[in-house]
Parts: structure tokens; C-alpha cells; sequence
């Protein structure tokens, strides 16, 4: 479903190069709930925004869904997000100004949906995640865990591969984020490819395969003596 | 998606209340300005017979002299002399010359006082040549005009007020004591800028109610109601004014061949090189020829004011735009977050580009229905700065209705290509990063 082979992002200034990713390998198979985690600024959200072809990048190559996506243009790459991918991130990322029906149909108005399909899919999906009732409610006036909730809404109404999810529980209290995390399961287990980024063990153990990154790589942990100073360090009184 | 784009750019106005009200302010204004000055602009400069105005000429035939005339240029009226040969050549497929009278009607109801109306004296040829339309009747024949004939043809108000609509053709009508039978009724007929006596009304006056044969008028001694330039004093009486060099007579030649105006340039010219052999000039010819358009043009029939008002609206207009511009980028930049989650969930940089043109079409709508509020406004103040004659012409018709709106959308697309190029250019990633 997702495979990125030897792939590196590099961001350049006039007098340094910082690699975000270097030889960074990882093949998510379909129908796989896979969380990746890593110390901050390690590199897990420029993977998943060049994953979600929402950055390009360097070197390497990157197939999904068995299309090589690097010589994709603007227009093409919007299209497979539009259709391929759905996105759940930390702050929700709901548009203010447009109620929840709206803001689900972002991603349907620009695959050209006739209004009654539109509208069927929507509700499925609200009904999904239990918000049919707040259609005409504004971001606003929602709860964190409601808002999430429309976002992965947003993000399952298209009928996406990939599901990406950028910390989905980040910003919500324990249990909003244990609502939040059984649906995802609920959708995984519906068939669904999820990749999740997360700084929470606990919700990385509840995914079937965990990547680890640090430093912009892939690593094995059981192997891995910089994960294991990281451990000593976190243990270690300050 | 237009009306998608549409309903978000409806919406869009509420957000930033303040931001959205000077944006409006600003193109209102502008827009205004510019339409209220277009306007007058559009009256003066409008061309009055389009559909032959290419194909009637005024000549000029240069009998001053370089000592006398203005730079180089040829007077734009014509001496009796001249306008008499030209007519007896009958070169053209109609001509006439033609000359403002004064002229009283005297109503046969006893009750009412005579009447003074704007009135002239020309050729039965000049009906059809200058399409004049008519209620009842026609225009009179060239053999009325060889006999000199007491024939008249009046306008539709004139027998209103004289016959109460009536059809009025055969009827007589006493002007300065002398009966004349009508021949016909024109309709309403007022073609601004007036391009068949701009020397003498400076192309806008009220319509003309009575004309009379050109012949008729000259037996009568009529002279003219309008300007008389002489060079040199023209003797004593009628006869010895007829024969001078004073000009006082506009002549229109209708040549409707392609070649036909080439020819009678040659003409013109060979007639001038006659007059300069008989001894009359003493210069070599200098004649013009020009079309409608070009003579209101020679005789500057747009006021110089209007030209200029009308770029100084338009400065302002490009003003509000810069102003716009800013206000367009402070707004679009603000929704940097929702850009990159549009992007995210599949809009392209294209759909990006329609939606904040579209978005700011919608404001430039809003402005311009605001610019035609106070375009109606400006049109009452028109006559503070223009002849009233002038004023009176510029009005909020759908032409300009329709033009203030296209004018308003445009100018704010345009304005909004910039800050809708810096939207697209939002990098989704950063933006949900920063998120």
C-alpha cells in the first residue's frame, strides 16, 4: 500500500543541510494498523506529510498504492490525496466558518460528488462516528473529542486506502482520546490501512506493527543503541 | 464548483467584518468615480449616427489664408460662395448646407403667443441623408427646394403643441406672417452630441423644431442664428454678405462608396486651385474632408474637462485597487490554516486560484452594487461641474448598470490576482505542522 524505498528529505539554507529523513525505508502492507513514534523532531511528521503527498521529496522513491509519486504533478497529487488518503490531525484542523455537514464535504466537493451522493456519504459518516445530530453545528460549539470525531469523519467519508494520523489524540484528555482510539480500531478492523504517528506508548502498542525513527531512519529497537540511551536517559533521575 | 466558490465567497463577506467593509468602500468608491465621469465621458464622446458616420463628410475649403487662419486649418464654417458651388457641382449622392435661423411660429389659436424654436434652414436632401424618422409625411423634394418653395417640416413637439398630434402634413403654418404647408413630422429626433452643427451648439443643444428650404431662407434674408466670422468687413447689406468671405454655413456631403471620399477630396481641391487661378485665394488649396467622427473630433465636441475627470476617476480607481490589493492579502493570508487543509484534502493549486478569485468576485460584486448607489449619487452632482446641456445627457441606463458591475468584478480579480497567487503558494505541510 505504502512503500518508501531508500527515500531522504533534505531541507536546504544557504550555509546548511538538514536531512529530516535519510535512507528511510518502511512498507505498509494493506489492510495494516501501524503506528510510528520517535522522540520530537525526529522526523515522524515529515514522513507522514510526504507519505499524505503533501511535501515532496529528495531522493529515494515512494510508491502508493503501486503508483511511483514523484514525478506527479500538482494536479495529479491533489487527486490521490482526494481520493486515496484521509487525514486525521492533532488540532483537528476543522474550517471555523463551515458547520459540521460542511465541513465533511470539503473533501467530496472536490471530487466532483453529485449533492445526493454527497449528502449520503456524510451522514453515513457522521452516523459513524456519532454526530448525525450536530450536522449543523459549528466547530465551535463542539467538544475536542466531538471535533476530532467530524475530523476523522472528514477523513472516512471519502472512502480512503490510507487513513494518516498526525497524533490524533495529542490534544484531547483520556477520555476523549480512548473514544477516539476505539474508532480507529473499530475502522481498522472494517479494513482500513491506518498509519499513526503518536508520542503515546500506549496507544502505539494498541496498533499491530510499531515503527520506530529517530534521527530521520527507521530503527529496530531491540537493536538500536541510541533507543536504548534514550531509555537509560528517560530512567536516570534528573 | 462555481457556485460552491460562490456561496463560500458570500459567506466570506461576514468573516472580517472590517476588512470586508473597506474592501467594499474602497471599489464603491472608486468604481463610482469612475463610472459617474465615464458617464458624462460616454454622452459626449457617443457617436450620434453610427450607422452612416462614416459615410457623411463635412468639408472644409481653406478661403482666409495662412495669414488668417488657424494654424494651417481651414475655417470650419463655409462662406455662401463656396456652399453654393458645391451644391451646384452636386458631387456627392446628397449634400446640403445648412445654417441656424431665428424664426417665430405664429399659432393660429389666437390665445397663444407666437413661438421662438431652435430652427433650420437647409436642403430637402438632408432628411434622408441624416436618417431623420418621420410621424407623418417626408421631408420636402429637391424641386421644392429649386422653387424655393414655402414648405416646412416640424418636429413631433412642436405639432403637438400647434396641432394636439394630429396628423398635420398639408396643413399651413404661419411662421413670421408667411404660410407655409407642412410636409411632415418628424419623430423625436435629438442625436447628441449634435454632429450636424457642432460649430454653432458645441455639439449639445435642444432638438430642432422647424426647418425651412435653404433656398426659402435666403430669398427670406434670413441670416444666420449662429456664428458669422468675417476676415475683413463684408459691405453693406444681405447681397454683399452673401458675396463675402464671412463663413456662417455647415455642408454635409453623403459619399457612401469606398472611393467616393478620395474623389471629392480631389474636388474640393480642384475646385480651391479654380478660386486660387480666378484670383479669389492666393495660397495654394488647402481643403479637409472629414467623417462624423473625425469632425466632432477637429471641433473637440468632448469637453476637455470630461477627458480629464475621467482619468483623474480612473487614478483613483487604480488607487482603491493598490489599497485592495493589501486588504486582499491581509484577509486571504489569514486563512493560511484552512488553505493548507483545503489542499490536504485534495483541492489543487488551481482549485485554490478559483476559489479566491471567485471569493474576491463576490466582493467586487458587493462593491460594485455600493459604486451603483453612488454612481446615481454622482450623477446628481454632474451638473455642479458640466454644462447643463451636458449634464442632462449622462445617466444610469442598464448599459452602465451592467458596465459599473463587469468594471467592479473585474477590477477586483484583477486586484486579487496576487494575494490569490500567495494563497496558492501555502505550503499544506508547514501549515499543518505549525498546527
Amino acid at each position: 500500500m505504502l512503500k518508501m524505498t531508500h527515500l531522504s528529505k533534505v531541507y536546504r539554507t544557504e550555509v546548511v543541510e538538514t536531512y529530516a529523513l535519510r535512507d528511510f525505508n518502511i512498507n505498509v502492507t494493506e489492510g495494516e494498523f501501524v503506528a510510528v513514534t520517535g522522540p520530537s523532531g525526529s522526523g515522524k511528521t515529515t514522513f507522514l506529510t510526504i507519505a499524505g503527498l503533501l511535501e515532496t521529496f529528495t531522493g529515494g522513491e515512494y510508491h502508493l498504492d503501486g503508483v511511483e509519486v514523484s514525478r506527479l504533478d500538482d494536479n495529479a497529487r491533489s487527486k490521490i490525496r482526494n481520493e486515496k488518503i484521509g487525514f486525521i490531525f492533532q488540532a483537528f484542523n476543522l474550517i471555523p466558518d463551515l458547520n459540521v455537514f460542511d465541513n465533511v464535504e470539503v473533501p467530496l466537493r472536490y471530487r466532483g460528488m453529485k449533492a445526493a451522493e454527497r449528502k449520503q456519504r456524510i451522514m453515513d459518516a457522521l452516523e459513524r462516528v456519532g454526530l448525525a445530530s450536530r450536522a449543523k453545528h459549528y466547530p465551535a460549539e463542539l467538544s475536542g473529542g466531538q471535533q476530532q470525531r467530524v475530523a476523522i469523519a472528514r477523513a472516512l467519508a471519502g472512502s480512503p486506502r490510507l487513513l494518516l494520523a498526525d497524533e490524533p489524540t495529542g490534544n484531547l484528555d483520556t477520555q476523549m482520546a480512548r473514544g477516539v482510539m476505539e474508532l480507529l480500531e473499530e475502522i481498522h478492523r472494517e479494513g482500513a490501512t491506518i498509519v499513526m504517528v503518536t508520542h503515546d506508548p500506549e496507544l502505539a502498542a494498541r496498533a499491530q506493527r510499531n515503527v520506530h525513527i529517530i534521527d530521520g531512519q527507521v530503527v529496530d529497537l531491540a537493536e538500536d543503541p541510541r533507543f536504548h540511551a534514550q531509555v537509560h536517559a528517560a530512567r536516570s533521575p534528573a | 464548483m462555481f457556485a460552491y466558490y460562490f456561496q463560500l465567497g458570500v459567506r466570506s463577506l461576514r468573516r472580517n467584518p472590517v476588512l470586508t467593509a473597506l474592501m467594499i468602500m474602497a471599489i464603491g468608491f472608486g468604481v463610482a468615480a469612475s463610472m459617474t465621469t465615464y458617464s458624462v465621458f460616454r454622452a459626449t464622446s457617443n457617436n450620434p449616427i453610427p450607422q452612416k458616420s462614416s459615410v457623411l463628410f463635412a468639408p472644409q475649403i481653406d478661403n482666409w489664408g495662412p495669414e488668417d487662419n488657424d494654424k494651417g486649418e481651414p475655417p470650419s464654417a463655409m462662406t455662401y460662395t463656396d456652399a453654393m458651388a458645391l451644391m451646384r457641382a452636386h458631387k456627392a449622392q446628397r449634400q446640403t448646407a445648412l445654417y441656424p435661423i431665428a424664426i417665430s411660429v405664429v399659432p393660429d389659436d389666437a390665445n397663444m403667443l407666437p413661438i421662438m424654436e431652435n430652427s433650420y434652414a437647409w436642403y430637402g436632401d438632408a432628411f434622408s441623408m441624416f436618417d431623420v424618422p418621420f410621424l407623418y409625411g417626408s421631408g420636402w423634394t429637391s424641386t421644392e427646394d429649386d422653387a424655393h418653395a414655402a414648405v416646412t417640416v416640424i418636429s413631433r413637439a412642436l405639432n403637438e403643441k400647434l396641432f394636439h398630434g394630429a396628423n398635420s402634413v398639408g396643413r399651413a403654418l404661419n411662421i413670421d406672417g408667411r404660410s407655409y404647408r407642412i410636409t411632415g413630422v418628424i419623430d423625436t429626433w435629438n442625436p447628441q452630441p449634435l454632429f450636424f452643427d457642432p460649430v454653432n451648439t458645441s455639439g449639445f443643444d435642444d432638438p430642432t423644431q422647424i426647418f425651412i428650404p435653404f433656398t426659402r431662407a435666403i430669398d427670406l434674408k434670413l441670416s444666420t442664428a449662429g456664428n458669422n466670422n468675417c476676415n475683413k468687413d463684408p459691405g453693406d447689406g444681405y447681397e454683399a454678405w452673401l458675396r463675402s468671405e464671412c463663413i456662417w454655413i455647415q455642408y454635409w456631403a453623403e459619399l457612401p462608396q469606398s472611393t467616393a471620399a478620395a474623389s471629392y477630396k480631389d474636388f474640393l481641391t480642384g475646385y480651391a486651385a479654380e478660386q486660387q487661378r480666378a484670383g479669389r485665394f492666393r495660397w495654394a488649396p488647402n481643403v479637409r474632408l472629414n467623417d462624423v467622427m473625425k469632425w466632432m473630433d477637429v471641433q473637440k465636441v468632448v469637453p476637455p474637462e470630461s477627458k480629464i475627470s475621467l482619468l483623474v476617476s480612473l487614478g483613483f480607481l487604480l488607487i482603491c485597487l493598490v489599497n485592495t490589493v493589501g486588504l486582499l492579502l491581509a484577509k486571504f493570508m489569514k486563512r493560511s490554516s484552512e488553505i493548507g487543509v483545503r489542499r490536504a484534502l485534495g483541492a489543487s493549486r488551481r482549485e485554490i486560484y478559483a476559489q479566491f478569485l471567485i471569493e474576491s468576485a463576490t466582493v467586487g460584486l458587493a462593491g460594485g452594487l455600493l459604486g451603483l448607489i453612488l454612481t446615481g449619487v454622482g450623477m446628481l452632482g454632474i451638473g455642479l461641474v458640466f454644462e447643463p446641456q451636458i449634464a442632462r445627457l449622462a445617466h444610469l441606463d442598464v448599459q452602465l448598470i451592467a458596465l459599473t458591475l463587469l468594471v467592479a468584478i473585474m477590477a477586483t480579480v484583477m486586484a486579487a490576482f496576487y494575494p490569490t497567487w500567495r494563497a496558492a503558494q501555502v505550503q499544506p505541510a508547514w501549515q499543518l505542522k505549525s498546527n
